[in-house]
């Protein structure tokens, strides 16, 4: 494990290419919407959301990053309009619950293991804390029936990434073509690219 | 992006949505909800969409419901994955059982034109031998459809849709060409190929449900590689674009945000017709016959909240098989580095295919068959995958993600057996609508654990010949299959080899649960072939006077 990371498309950022046949207008719509009105606060309380926070920032730590991607923004948004995945697993209440009482674990394991609040912890301390949940050793007390690992993996952490890989800065940084319709992709074979994608992989040039 | 429950109905008012122009529209019959139809039909995907146009084309009256929008591919799909999550069926089900389905974006659409708007477009057909499982191969159940039959319908499938693919194919007996030429292959494609080669098996160029050339008022597909969240181009062909716009031609008439609860029968026990909901308005639709193609979960589901005093058991469910012997595809798969820049986002996902493992039976230990095909990932998509099989996250993730473009992959489309223990189920609470939440069961037996493995072995073998380091693996499934089976008598099954209701005479099944087996390809070709049979089958009995 590292603990920077080193992009490897440093200065590609897909936005550059707005103006471009590469993004339709309900791209633009759609991205205008995201980058600009990030939500407020209004399904979480204070406390849930300052805990996401502090959980999203284990999750995809952002250390390099002025601006860094919001993301607990995002899923109280999804919340507050009750948006479901189509999957609720056994065992794992439905959406708005599901994530009450998973926070409401997760700030219980912190309080059982360090007895202080999740926030509180060093930054090292809350990895390890979230690594024994997903590894399958949280203590079952605190969950009150709910499968703790298969929270943590099919609700938390799978919707954490879809809102951060959804972001243009995050998409820029692992060199994907980012918006392409109606200007698709020309060249197609290994080491071959167009010249609104991202220039070579610095690694390897 | 935008909650189902918040869009209004756009095929309204003698006109429906031109999916091939900005803001256009194209005439559409309508019918009163007390216009007694000649079919009604639950469902426009590959197998409702299909149906719907060949039955009007045979001049029968009918009226298609969907529950999902209808979508102008151009002015609607955007290039995010986040946002087209609206393509998906997002209302919760159940997920139980010793290996519980992803479901969701994972295998349920819900549009006009079905999971068909978001499909990977990879275009096979079955295996002769699995229309036979049972007596051949000695698994399974066979199909009641002769797969000569079966193969007369995928070539008219095929011509619908001018399938890309190769001039020859390498498995199976001799088929026609394609009706368009195959897609040159991407890097990711270029990798499946080159391992089946230092293995010394064949591989193929895959035939895709994308046009390779102009076609009407479809571009050729420019490789914009977003084909999973829909195609904002029109180069796919989905039922969106190719069928709904048939059966709009022809008469019929497609209301979409329209949810079935209930099909309605009277007191001699046959159908009368659907009662559904569409804006915020409970409705009534009168027909002489239904067609229910819901796909795997909606339809049994349909089907067990249709119980009446005649049917308590749910309708056409004497057999006691509605909802059961529930399938999916096994979707293992193999992920490697690779020292060149992939870039697997560029063009359709599975450009390349190996179906060796579903033909060769001497050299396995196992049931069934799987296919593989090369993929492409996007960004969100990949990254789960790899949270989930890796078991990381952080800066560690993040790290791994920066190779996104260094990565190719193997995944197969697993056969799995039909198991009565898997299943849909009502379950005690209800959803907005008043239904009961599906309730789905789902456990991997010993032979589907076996087949995976060997895939597994199979495609690590694969995907290091091919120059791949850093291995590592993932599994999940893709697609839905069975439920509501179709076979040879009343006590085996839940329709006829025509679809038709044992029980029911004027009710029909015409999707995905009707598949007696899995297969080891992509189901969708096998349904739309389904659906050409049934509406041919519809036209003889008409003929005969035997509806």
């Amino acid at each position: 494990m590292t603990d920077s990371f080193d992009p490897p498309y440093p200065n590609y950022d897909i936005l550059r290419k707005w103006d471009s046949p590469s993004y339709n207008q309900i791209t633009r719509d759609v991205l205008t919407e995201r980058l600009t009105a990030v939500p407020q606060r209004q399904f979480l309380d204070e406390q849930e959301w300052r805990l996401l926070q502090a959980i999203c920032d284990q999750l995809v730590p952002q250390p390099e990053r002025t601006d860094p991607v919001p993301i607990t923004p995002f899923i109280d948004a999804a919340l507050t309009e009750n948006r479901t995945n189509g999957t609720r697993f056994a065992g794992i209440p439905a959406m708005r619950e599901a994530w009450r009482k998973g926070l409401a674990a997760i700030r219980a394991e912190a309080m059982a293991q360090h007895d202080t609040d999740f926030v509180s912890l060093d930054a090292h301390r809350q990895e390890a804390l979230l690594h024994r949940i997903n590894d399958g050793d949280a203590e079952p007390a605190h969950w009150d029936g709910m499968p703790a690992q298969r929270f943590f993996r099919s609700v938390l952490l799978k919707e954490v990434l879809a809102i951060y890989y959804a972001h243009p800065a995050a998409q820029s940084e692992i060199g994907f073509g980012g918006p392409a319709a109606p200007r698709g992709y020309v060249r197609m074979g290994a080491d071959r690219m167009d010249p609104w994608e991202a220039p070579a992989d610095r690694r390897n040039r | 992006m935008p909650l189902v429950e918040h869009l209004s109905p756009r095929a309204i008012a003698g006109r429906a949505p031109d999916v091939f122009r900005h803001g256009g529209w194209v005439p559409m019959r309508e019918y009163g909800d007390d216009e007694e139809v000649d079919f009604t039909i639950v469902g426009t995907g590959a197998g409702g969409g299909t149906l719907a146009a060949k039955l009007a084309e045979a001049g029968f009256s009918v009226v298609a419901l969907d529950a999902g929008p209808f979508w102008r591919p151009l002015e609607d799909f955007a290039s995010d994955e986040r946002h087209q999550d609206k393509l998906y069926w997002l209302d919760e089900r159940i997920s139980e059982g010793n290996d519980p389905i992803e479901l969701g974006g994972n295998n349920s659409g819900r549009s006009v034109g079905g999971s068909t708007v978001h499909y990977q477009m990879v275009a096979l057909r079955f295996r002769p031998e699995w229309f036979r499982s049972r007596t051949t191969l000695g698994y399974g159940h066979d199909w009641p459809v002769d797969w000569r039959r079966m193969w007369e319908c995928y070539a008219e499938v095929e011509d619908a849709l001018k399938i890309s693919g190769p001039l020859t194919y390498p498995w199976g007996p001799k088929r026609g060409r394609y009706p368009y030429r195959e897609h040159e292959l991407n890097a990711s494609a270029e990798v499946l190929a080159r391992g089946c080669e230092e293995l010394g098996v064949d591989w193929s160029a895959c035939p895709t449900a994308t046009v390779s050339a102009r076609r009407g008022l479809s571009p050729h597909c420019v490789y914009r590689g977003f084909c999973k969240i829909g195609c904002a181009t029109n180069a796919k062909q989905s039922t969106l674009n190719t069928f709904i716009p048939r059966a709009l031609a022809a008469g019929a008439e497609i209301r979409d945000l329209s949810m079935v609860t209930r099909v309605e029968t009277g007191a001699d026990g046959r159908a009368t017709g659907v009662v559904y909901q569409r804006d915020g308005q409970v409705r009534r639709q009168r027909a002489r016959h239904v067609v229910v193609a819901g796909y795997s979960i909606e339809t049994p589901r349909l089907l067990l909240n249709s119980a009446s005093p005649k049917h308590p058991d749910g309708l056409a469910n004497s057999s006691g098989l509605v909802g059961r012997a529930l399938m999916v595809h096994t979707n293992h798969a193999v992920w490697g580095r690779f020292q060149e820049e992939i870039r697997w986002y560029k063009g359709p996902p599975s450009l390349a295919v190996c179906e060796h493992w579903n033909y060769a039976d001497d050299e396995k230990d196992f049931f069934g068959g799987y296919a593989y095909m090369s993929q492409g990932p996007l960004p969100t998509d990949f990254a789960k995958t790899l949270a989930e099989s890796e078991g990381i996250f952080g800066t560690e993730l993040r790290r791994r993600m920066a190779d996104y473009n260094h990565m190719a992959g193997l995944k197969i489309v697993g056969e799995t057996m039909p198991q009565e223990r898997n299943r849909v189920e009502l379950a005690d609470e209800t959803d907005r609508y008043g239904v009961p939440l599906a309730r789905v069961t789902y456990s991997m037996c010993e032979n589907d654990r076996q087949l995976a493995d060997h895939s597994l072995e199979f495609m690590r073998n694969a995907l290091s010949a091919a120059g791949g380091q850093e291995l590592f693996q993932s599994g999940g499934t893709a697609h839905l299959m069975g439920g509501c089976r179709m076979g040879f008598s009343r006590e085996d099954s839940v329709v006829d080899g025509d679809g038709r209701s044992w029980d029911v005479g004027n009710l029909w099944i015409c999707d995905g649960s009707l598949f007696p087996t899995g297969g080891g390809v992509n189901p969708s070709m096998t349904i739309m072939a389904l659906a050409v049979h049934i509406a041919d089958r519809i036209k003889t009995l008409a003929g005969q006077d035997a509806l």
